[in-house]
């Protein structure tokens, strides 16, 4: 019953977010970014969609998502609470899955509030439903994607603020490997373009739901949380 | 009940661990005693399944500590040294939720955590975050986090050490109150403690055991000499550790503690001796004054230094 070992230490984590104020900051933060990218150019474009909120998301999330996952095991380790936690009848497995579900319903919090800008912008004109549906969708894979990413970078270090900095890396390249693809040569741009977060984001948002794109961010989450858990448990 | 079986870890080069072989019997209270840097840390991190051995294996019971972790981290409560605990939560959260981990039903968790708390004597501050807590309370916090689901085998980290005299004393009660049913194993530098609280006693220096026993029966292995210490005044040194050579059964005279217009000595005396009555008998015939006359067994102080010599 692997359930029952890994729901305490998620709930655990997940409102350990909630006491300190760095969950508001953060939730602040990407708020007030989104908000104001988005809207500052949304009468202009005069349209009723929320494509350019979708399109500036993976750049965001490549670096709140990292500041949400930076101490998820850098602190236990620096604490040294990793050694409490693991001297508990649990596996490193469950630890993992634990923060990362932890991770993703925080971030899952965050995107919350802008289910209003959809609301917003369907009493303004005439919204598609199927890409904001599409995209909230794959705001969500793409958040579990990148929070698997973080806790990687995190369990590799004690210092948060380098946990930090190694995940925001990981998720910028992913998100970015698309728009440097002319200086590879044709023959990798393939792969690498299969590699790029930002393009399978898009595609779910456009509204169309292929399951390359869907298998792109899951097998992300389990190569990360697999590695995740490996550098855990190589810890000593 | 524990079995360890050639238990040796290594961290890259350096051996922590070197081929240590144990067994532990159920209701034992075990003092794991050595300098800093000994391998008793890391003889209990690969025990409460924390650390992977590099070779050899631990059973306790029927189980072994590479196949069968969990089941093994079922059976000990642990305390890490300097009780390391999430530090922006509530005592209370805090068990409540190590309660929830340990899979004890949501209906007698609340029962438990306070049962906890009365024993631990945190009822307190059961309502305070654990950065807020001394020293001594976020021990016996950590205590009660080890003690939660009633384990059969209890393991502390340095339980005492940085606490005030009253917080050591606290602490050796609740341990021997739970050693009189539980397996308790816990490591300590400071010897006054394992002599108070433990039934057996087992020295490690440098990854190796080098003395496991009772603790009585350690304490007469190292007897064979006691000391006499003597501070005389009206007297000269040399004069006074002439007569005293004299006497059978003084093996060695050395200086004691100076101080001023005193002659200080230690005379290291065979056990099978008693020199004092002839010893105070030339005090008395030289007509020197005597400020200080008494004598200490060899206690487990001297054999841990024996034993954990360096070289």
């Amino acid at each position: 019953m692997t359930v029952k070992r890994v729901y305490p230490i998620f709930k655990r984590e997940f409102g350990s977010y909630f006491v300190s104020p760095v969950a508001y900051i953060v939730i602040s933060i990407f708020l007030i970014l989104a908000g104001w990218f988005f809207f500052s150019t949304f009468f202009l474009y005069n349209q009723a969609e929320l494509r350019n909120f979708f399109a500036l998301l993976p750049l965001l999330f490549a670096f709140i998502i990292p500041a949400i996952t930076m101490g998820l095991v850098a602190d236990e380790l620096n604490v040294g609470t990793y050694e409490t936690l693991l001297t508990l009848p649990v596996t490193v497995t469950d630890v993992v899955l634990g923060k990362f579900f932890a991770a993703l319903a925080f971030c899952a919090i965050m995107l919350v509030p802008t289910l209003a800008y959809a609301v917003s912008i369907a009493f303004l004109g005439d919204l598609d439903p199927g890409p904001v549906i599409g995209g909230f969708i794959g705001a969500l894979f793409l958040a579990g994607a990148f929070a698997a990413i973080g806790i990687f970078a995190s369990s590799l270090t004690k210092n948060q603020i380098i946990a930090f900095i190694i995940g925001t890396a990981i998720c910028f390249v992913l998100t970015l490997i698309d728009k440097m693809l002319f200086f590879l040569p044709d023959s990798m741009l393939g792969f690498f373009q299969y590699m790029g977060a930002d393009r399978h984001f898009q595609n779910i948002a456009k509204g169309v739901l292929d399951s390359r794109d869907f298998l792109y961010f899951i097998s992300v989450m389990f190569l990360s949380l697999y590695l995740a858990a490996l550098s855990m448990r190589e810890k000593f | 009940m524990i079995h360890i079986e050639h238990l040796t870890k290594r961290y890259g080069d350096t051996v922590a661990v070197n081929d240590v072989s144990l067994n532990i019997e159920k209701g034992e209270v075990l003092g794991l005693l050595g300098p800093n840097g000994a391998g008793k840390t890391t003889t209990l991190r690969v025990l409460t399944g924390y650390l992977p051995p590099t070779e050899g294996t631990i059973r306790v019971g029927d189980s072994d500590i590479r196949s069968n972790t969990l089941s093994i981290k079922r059976k000990i409560g642990y305390l890490p040294e300097s009780a390391p605990l999430y530090q922006n939560m509530l005592v209370y959260d805090y068990l409540m939720d190590v309660a929830a981990i340990r899979g004890i039903d949501p209906a007698n968790r609340m029962a438990r955590v306070r049962e906890l708390a009365r024993m631990c004597a945190i009822e307190d501050v059961m309502h305070k975050a654990i950065h807020e807590l001394s020293k001594g309370y976020r021990q016996r916090v950590g205590l009660a986090h080890a003690m939660m689901d009633d384990p059969e085998i209890l393991v502390l980290d340095e339980p005492t050490s940085g606490l005030d005299p009253n917080q050591i004393i606290e602490i050796r009660e609740i341990i021997k109150a739970v050693g009189k049913e539980k397996t308790v194993i816990f490591s300590t530098h400071i010897l006054s403690e394992a002599e108070a609280t433990c039934d057996r006693i087992v020295i490690i220096h440098k990854g190796k055991i080098v003395a496991d026993g009772a603790t009585e029966a350690l304490k007469q292995q190292a007897s064979g000499r006691y000391l006499l210490s003597v501070k005389l005044t009206g007297a000269k040194a040399q004069v006074c550790k002439d007569a005293f050579s004299t006497v059978e059964g003084v093996e060695e005279i050395k200086d004691g503690a100076p101080e001023s217009g005193q002659v200080s000595l230690v005379l290291s005396c065979n056990a099978n001796n008693d020199v004092r009555p002839e010893a105070f008998q030339i005090i008395r015939d030289n007509d020197w004054g005597l400020s200080e006359f008494h004598r200490e067994s060899h206690s487990l102080e001297t054999v841990f230094r024996e034993l954990t010599k360096e070289n």
